[in-house]
């Protein structure tokens, strides 16, 4: 089981938010919408132009830059 | 009669608030604005089992922190307005996250009651969840509801008015934050309760969470109000915070927001939430996106949509249009028959019916436009035209949430910038608010494409529909080139965190799309009642006043005279009659006499204010191609663009100018030796890209600041005429115009 950011995860890929790296106004929103350690992420697609990523968490879509997607961790 | 109740409604953002405030308060809800702060605030009433209602929508948040205007709205009006019960609007089929705001609610104390909304969108996905083990776990009522349709909403107000009326002494929720901050929060109660500090308006406990959680807010509140004890509070907390930084590298803020989602984990798995599949199971909405976002089509797809809308807004509205033309038209006649001639009339005709029945007769068009607008948002379609736009807006500085401003401020063809500076309030970053603000109106709006469609129709007839895609496109390209100019230079900074939901396709309702519409419309309609009317017998007056000298006007009507008199006397009382059913000679009598009369109106025009001012500004605008009575029309077009037809018609002497049938204006323009290519696209640009218009700059300045209006009309206004500038200047060297 290794870790590895989001960013690099592929399409349908599913893991385990290991850790969240980010604090301030991102981190702030990152957990409030459910994206906190132990949480099941699953990268659902990307845009045409590869960013943003679409991810399942916890029953919601969730979309995020790549840049931003680079702070959370995932156990896959 | 029983008392009034009051309520309120909260909730995340697409989880049907909106959708069942509706259901609730139909057409009996008014949108108001908190004073000083760019957030609307809905308030409705409905009559239930005889007792009035007074339902507040708050605003969709995910959290109550201190960080966004709708969260401290919300939260504000929870702990000074009190309202009796608060109705938390649940998505079922994302219940988890959903639940977070709802720990939130429960550690304030306020008395609430959950409507657990799309159960039937949760049953599809075979998610299961238990109401009634909800409410046990958590103590409150859970009423399960389709918001939609309206099912279950008459339990849940039997339920909301049950827990008003109970007034119960409500034990906020008290969740373990793990040893270190349960420890620290007995600590920082145990002071708390002992000042009294802000315990008239939060619970102690609440009070102690929110200084871990640096909540900005609250803090200066409480150093405002007892500083000694806000300042051992602050110690307290980063003693801890210190502490918890070195064991276990997270800060306080982290460790609460994991301990909530546990809380939460724990109750859904008692029962309360059941999977029938797979987790990972593709939903509908998925599979939909997979085709709808995807690398290849998703871009395909998007440009046919909004092609799509883009045909069946004009084509649609053409009819409503040309109504509403002959309509005015008509009306127009009828005053003109009845009113004598003179000062008067002339206001009522050429002053208000012109001005304000140009922007009147362009309602349907951009009402279909708005219409559009709203299924593609309430259907969530626009959220992934955000998500596929967001890295080409990015490279000019803004973001994907921006392309709805573009949108509705005429992004496709026709909109209004007023509805689409107020769509920027969905971007956190103030620079990229800004940027977008400031860019939105370079947008062909409503007013704007009489404008182009008479010039292009006069000078470039035989590819008017590429002439117009090509200005539509330009207006794009000026926009966001600008927007990056913005950004690289006086709007430098951070950008908003793109971290969004993706909501999932829903079905619109009928009444949700016709309100969303009629919002939009009626901002652009209350324009005319305004600004127009006044703005239009303003330039009236100044085309009007001051008149000929009496010397000047015997001339003319000498000439007359001299002409009359070269006819047979029973032609010239038919002319007098009936200048149009006549027979030729007396059709040439009619001809020369309006010659005769329309020197008299170009005489009496450059006499004028208006028409001085014009001809002042001619030695400058002249290099631009502008004579001066495109300028008189150009400064009318300050306070609003769609009066500009109007006065160049009116400036061209043609009197009534039917902003529909501008085809003879355009003949006119066309055999004009002021006007050629060049000048008519020189023109173009310059109207495209000049000020906004007068409704616009307030909203600008009441969205960021009077600074930023200012700049609004100088930067923009400078830009269009060196653009215009350069333009001519090119096309008539280059022998092109």
């Amino acid at each position: 089981m290794e870790t590895i950011s989001l960013r690099k995860m592929k399409k349908g890929q599913s893991g385990l938010i290991a850790v969240v790296k980010s604090s301030g106004e991102l981190g702030r929103r990152i957990r409030e919408m459910g994206m906190i350690p132990g949480a099941e992420i699953t990268v659902l697609g990307r845009a045409p132009l590869n960013d943003p990523v679409a991810v399942r968490v916890m029953d919601g879509t969730l979309t995020l830059r790549n840049n931003e997607a680079d702070y959370i961790l995932v156990h896959i | 009669m029983k008392d009034k109740i009051t309520m309120a409604l909260a909730g995340n953002p697409n989880a049907g608030k909106t959708t069942l405030f509706n259901q609730l308060t139909g057409a009996r809800q008014h949108v108001g604005n908190y004073p000083g702060i760019t957030v609307d605030y809905k308030e409705g009433r409905f009559v239930h089992t005889g007792r009035e209602i007074s339902l507040t929508d708050l605003p969709g948040t995910y959290s109550l922190t201190a960080y966004s205007v709708e969260e401290l709205v919300a939260r504000d009006y929870l702990v000074n307005a009190k309202p009796q019960v608060v109705i938390n609007i649940v998505d079922a089929s994302n219940l988890e996250r959903n639940l977070y705001l709802t720990c939130q609610f429960l550690e304030l104390g306020v008395p609430m009651i959950i409507a657990l909304n799309m159960i039937d969108v949760a049953k599809d996905r075979g998610i299961a969840v238990k109401a009634d083990r909800l409410a046990a776990l958590l103590g409150i009522p859970v009423v399960p509801i389709i918001a939609r349709t309206g099912q279950g909403k008459d339990r849940l107000i039997d339920e909301a008015v049950a827990v008003a009326a109970e007034k119960w002494n409500l034990q906020p929720l008290d969740i373990s934050y793990g040893d270190d901050l349960d420890e620290t929060i007995i600590n920082l109660v145990a002071e708390i309760e002992g000042e009294g500090f802000l315990t008239d308006t939060y619970p102690p406990r609440y009070t102690a969470i929110k200084y871990l959680e640096n909540d900005d807010q609250i803090m200066a509140r409480g150093r405002e109000i007892n500083p000694t004890a806000a300042e051992k509070i602050e110690a307290l907390v980063s003693q801890v915070s210190v502490h918890l930084v070195k064991t276990m590298d997270v800060f306080p803020e982290a460790i609460i927001a994991d301990h909530r989602y546990g809380f939460i984990k724990s109750i859904i798995r008692q029962g309360v939430l059941t999977h029938k599949f797979d987790t990972d199971r593709l939903y509908a909405s998925d599979r939909i996106d997979k085709i709808v976002t995807n690398r290849l089509l998703g871009p395909v797809i998007m440009l046919a949509i909004l092609f799509a809308v883009y045909t069946f807004t004009f084509s649609w509205s053409e009819l409503p249009v040309s109504w509403l033309g002959s309509l005015i038209s008509w009306f127009d006649e009828v005053i003109a028959g009845h009113l004598p001639d003179g000062l008067f009339k002339s206001m009522i005709t050429s002053g208000i019916i012109h001005g304000v029945g140009g922007v009147l007769g362009f309602v349907p068009l951009i009402m279909f436009m708005f219409f559009a607008i709203a299924i593609l948002e309430d259907s969530g379609y626009l959220a992934r035209v955000a998500f596929m736009m967001d890295r080409i807006f990015r490279i000019f500085g803004l973001h994907g949430s921006s392309v709805m401003p573009f949108i509705i401020s005429g992004g496709i063809a026709g909109g209004c910038a007023v509805p689409g500076v107020l769509a920027t309030r969905t971007l956190r970053s103030p620079k990229e608010r800004l940027a977008t603000l400031l860019t939105v109106p370079f947008m062909n709006c409503g007013a704007k494409l009489p404008v182009l469609a008479l010039l292009i129709g006069a000078f470039f007839t035989e590819n008017k529909a590429q002439y117009m895609f090509f200005f539509t496109v330009l207006s794009w390209a000026v926009a966001l080139l600008s927007a990056k100019f913005f950004r690289s230079t006086v709007l430098r900074g951070e950008s908003t965190p793109f971290v969004m939901e993706l909501p999932p396709y829903r079905f619109p309702t009928l009444q949700g799309l016709l309100i969303h519409t009629w919002e939009r419309t009626w901002q652009y309609i209350k324009k005319a009642g305004s600004v127009i009317l006044g703005i239009s017998i303003l330039i009236w007056a100044m085309m009007t006043f001051p008149g000929l000298s009496p010397n000047r006007i015997a001339a003319f009507d000498q000439q007359r005279q001299v002409v009359s008199t070269g006819f047979p006397a029973d032609i010239v009382s038919e002319t007098e009659e009936k200048r149009t059913a006549a027979p030729e000679q007396a059709a040439h009598m009619a001809e020369t006499l309006s010659i005769i009369d329309g020197n008299q109106a170009e005489e009496a025009l450059r006499n004028s204010a208006a028409g001085r001012l014009g001809m002042a500004l001619e030695s400058i605008s002249r290099y631009a191609g502008f004579d001066w009575r495109t300028n008189i029309a150009l400064i009318g077009g300050f306070a609003a663009k769609e009066v500009i037809v109007s006065t160049l018609g009116t400036a061209y002497s043609m009197g009534k100018v039917d902003t529909k049938k501008s085809a003879s204006l355009g003949q006119r323009l066309q055999q004009d030796p002021h006007w050629n290519k060049g000048v008519a696209v020189a023109a173009l640009l310059f109207i495209m890209f000049y000020s906004p218009c007068f409704i616009t700059i307030i909203c600008i300045a009441r969205e960021a600041s009077w600074r930023w209006a200012l700049f609004s009309m100088t930067f923009n206004t400078a830009f269009a005429f060196i653009l215009a500038i350069v333009f001519y200047q090119v096309a008539r060297l280059s022998g092109l115009g």
